[in-house]
């Protein structure tokens, strides 16, 4: 069922070949899905800056993933629900999603500065607890198939997640239920400090699809258009009542797992620098090039306006007000709110409040993963995942 | 002797227990080769092996149901769960045989284990890195919970609760990791090599924090220090003398010295970052209402966190117990 070598369209200019285009893709989508490629890159490489500058908190950086993020989404239909993990934490911005809202999350707002209705982007919440959501994805497919519609979902996440009870439950109501559900792992190798070979005893990821009697497809993750093909097939089969597939798009991650991590602790970075030369935006770039569809001058034209799209998100995450005391009160509950809140929202409306939080310090000493606490401070330390 | 954080005051303990014991093992995600997130478990591996220090696959209920197997055949498993929020999945296992498993082999084979979360806000971190899920396992009979506050006391409890034969749901107040350093002892607190009076206590007792005769405040965890400011700012703005009192011990709680504190003082305050309903403030309080009602000159009150998630983190200070508010939940039990 799973095939071993990656399925690959891009190749590198020299001795490996190019595939043809998968159907469905003309120039301008081609020069569309590249687009959407440089936007991600540009939000990512902003995030980290401002994460340094001290003006959001952690970050998850997902540079070199781009095109498992945009390859699989550029596959799905408007209606399609997608969802995303943490390190997909900007894929909404591809939706309409406000490049703000996305900051102000990793700013630490919450309420409508940093949160946002799923049912308008069909989109749903970045997901922080690992490998939770992917049965969300299953209930949306099979929602929709109750219903007897033709919408799919997808949903990204780590091959660190296929570890997780909830990886079994969402792919197996999935293959029992036979939802149109896409579930996208994107196999970077790493699940923080862990390598791959701790979190499975087989070869691949895309070989477990077995278990639940469906389809599991292994692809180049640095290929956005491999990304772009296996998720478009496995979600036309889902429509068609084929039910879901399991995608491992195997790849590497290139950055640290967040910006308070360091992998020189527990990793070789030579290595990673021959991964790195795989990335997604410069392949596609060059593969355009080839194709004679892209020169320079369109893609300064589309740098420029990633550029602005992003600048502009940091300007209006910028102009909001950190949300108030109040918002922690704010749609607990959907019905009318207890008693226990008016006499929460007393109390801490009796005390002054303390400007906004100093903020975070780059990254302290040797660290890995998640938080770093800065050494002798007891107050906030910093950061983050 | 040296001065240490509590980080280093943990990381002692568990090279004692290794050292002592070949039983003991320790699993959790990437606490191996980096020594986790917080360093908790550094230089383990190194010194012990990879048989001993695992770094596991990411799954909280696999690290704590493997971990009762591992208990079963006679290990002393301590488990790292990265982050307090991450301990969800592992509920199952930790309240279903975790808890039950000395009660359902008529006490042949507790799941004698130690379960280390670092919980609590205060360190700007995304959504789930900051929980207060103590009160869960307080609830669920079969599990003793413990949180230290000092350095010393990390490290004595730690190795308490390793070799205490009931499971131990040990809360690490992450805020306070680094926070200050304190005087640890190179001699043991006591001999591991018995279950002794001295190691049972440690974790069944709470810790006279600061003296004071107006009013008692428990509080456990990042709280304490917060409470002794706050009650330093009460003798220096008011006069006021408040006694603090960190409880160390969840469950059991230690009955004795809070309605001691209580009647002694006549007026009591608690004070913990999980959300008020159902927590462990409601218990403190109820105990002394219970138990010395009539040595109070006032109701028991309560600074805690909100009955809400805990917020995003660009909110958490308006959700944690400040000095101020502390001082202030102080001041109306005062004037009652
Ligand atoms: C239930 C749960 N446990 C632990 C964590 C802490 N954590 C955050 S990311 C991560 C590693 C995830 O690895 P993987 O699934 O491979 O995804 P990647 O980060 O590589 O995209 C861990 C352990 C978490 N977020 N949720
Ligand atoms: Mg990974």
């Amino acid at each position: 069922m799973s095939t071993q070598e990656p399925l690959r369209i891009i190749g590198d200019g020299g001795e490996l070949p190019d595939h043809p285009v998968p159907d469905g893709l003309g120039e301008k989508e081609l020069l569309e899905l590249y687009r959407w490629l440089v936007i991600l890159r540009t939000f990512d490489e902003r995030a980290v800056m401002l994460q340094r500058q001290g003006r959001v908190g952690t970050y998850p950086l997902y540079w070199g993933e781009e095109g498992t993020t945009a390859g699989a989404l550029f596959a799905c239909e408007d209606a399609d629900w997608i969802f995303p993990s943490y390190r997909q934490c900007s894929v909404g911005i591809l939706r309409g999603l406000p490049v703000a809202t996305v900051l102000g999350w990793v700013r630490g707002y919450g309420g409508p500065a940093g949160f946002y209705n799923p049912r308008d982007y069909r989109l749903g919440p970045i997901c922080v607890p690992i490998a939770t959501h992917l049965p969300h994805a299953t209930g949306v497919a099979w929602a929709a198939k109750i219903r007897g519609e033709r919408t799919a979902s997808l949903a990204w996440f780590g091959e660190g997640a296929t570890s997780e009870g909830d990886f079994h439950e969402g792919l197996n109501f999935a293959s029992v239920f036979r939802t149109a559900t896409v579930f996208f792992c994107t196999n970077n190798q790493w699940a923080i400090s862990t390598p791959v070979t701790r979190q499975m005893a087989t070869r691949t990821v895309a070989e477990k699809a077995a278990a639940y009697g469906i389809p599991g497809i292994r692809i180049d993750g640095f290929d956005p258009l491999a990304c772009y093909k296996a998720a478009k097939e496995a979600l036309d089969r889902g429509r068609e009542g084929g039910g879901p597939t399991l995608i491992e798009a195997f790849t590497y991650r290139i950055k640290a797992h967040g910006t308070a991590d360091d992998p020189s602790l527990y990793r070789d970075e030579t290595e990673t620098q021959k991964w790195a030369q795989l990335e997604p935006v410069g392949r596609m770039a060059s593969f355009l090039r080839r194709l004679e569809i892209l020169d320079d001058d369109k893609n300064d034209e589309l740098k420029a306006e990633a550029k602005e799209m992003v600048a502009e998100g940091v300007r209006g995450l910028e102009s909001v007000e950190q949300p108030g005391p109040e918002v922690m009160f704010d749609y607990v509950y959907a019905s009318d709110n207890p008693w226990t809140f008016t006499e929460g929202l007393e109390e801490v409306n009796s005390v002054a409040r303390k400007p906004e939080a100093a903020p975070p310090q780059p990254p302290s000493p040797p660290s890995a993963g998640d938080v770093e606490i800065q050494p002798g401070s007891g107050a906030p330390g910093v950061e983050e995942a | 002797m040296a001065e240490l954080t509590m980080v280093e005051a943990l990381n002692k303990a568990l090279h004692e227990a290794f050292s002592a014991d070949d039983r003991v093992v320790l699993l959790g995600e990437d606490v191996a080769q980096t020594g986790g997130v917080f360093r908790v478990t550094a230089g383990l591996l190194k010194e012990y092996g990879g048989e001993r220090v695992i770094d596991t696959p990411l799954s909280e209920a696999g690290i704590v149901g493997t971990a009762v197997g591992l208990s079963l055949y006679g290990l002393l498993p301590v488990v790292e769960i990265q982050f307090d929020g991450f301990v969800y999945p592992a509920f199952e296992q930790i309240v279903v045989h975790v808890a039950r498993y000395g009660w359902r082999t008529n006490g042949e084979c507790p799941a004698n284990m130690v379960i280390r979360i670092p919980f609590g806000g205060g360190v700007r971190a995304p959504e789930l890195h900051s929980d207060s899920p103590e009160a869960l396992f307080a609830h669920s009979p079969g599990l003793k919970v413990v949180c230290p506050t000092t350095p010393s006391d990390a490290r004595a409890m730690l190795l308490a609760a390793i070799t205490h034969p009931d499971p131990v749901i040990f809360m690490e107040p992450k805020r306070i990791y680094r926070a200050g350093r304190q005087e640890v002892s190179d001699a043991l607190p006591f001999d591991l090599g018995s279950t002794n009076g001295d190691a049972s206590s440690l974790l069944s007792t709470a810790r006279l924090a600061r003296e004071g005769n107006d009013l008692v405040i428990f509080a456990y965890g990042a709280t304490v220090p917060l409470s002794v400011e706050a009650a330093e700012k009460l003798k220096t703005d008011k006069g006021t003398s408040l006694r603090v009192v960190d409880l160390r011990s969840l469950y059991p709680l230690d009955v004795d010295a809070i309605t001691s504190h209580a009647s002694a003082c006549g007026r009591a305050l608690v004070v913990h970052e999980a959300p008020r309903t159902a927590g462990i403030g409601a218990e403190v309080s109820s105990l002394i209402h219970e138990r010395v009602m009539l040595d109070l000159e006032a109701p028991v009150g309560r600074v805690t966190g909100f009955d809400v998630p805990f917020p995003q983190f660009a909110n958490e200070d308006d959700y944690l117990p400040s000095v101020e508010r502390i001082a202030r939940g102080a001041e109306k039990v005062l004037s009652f």
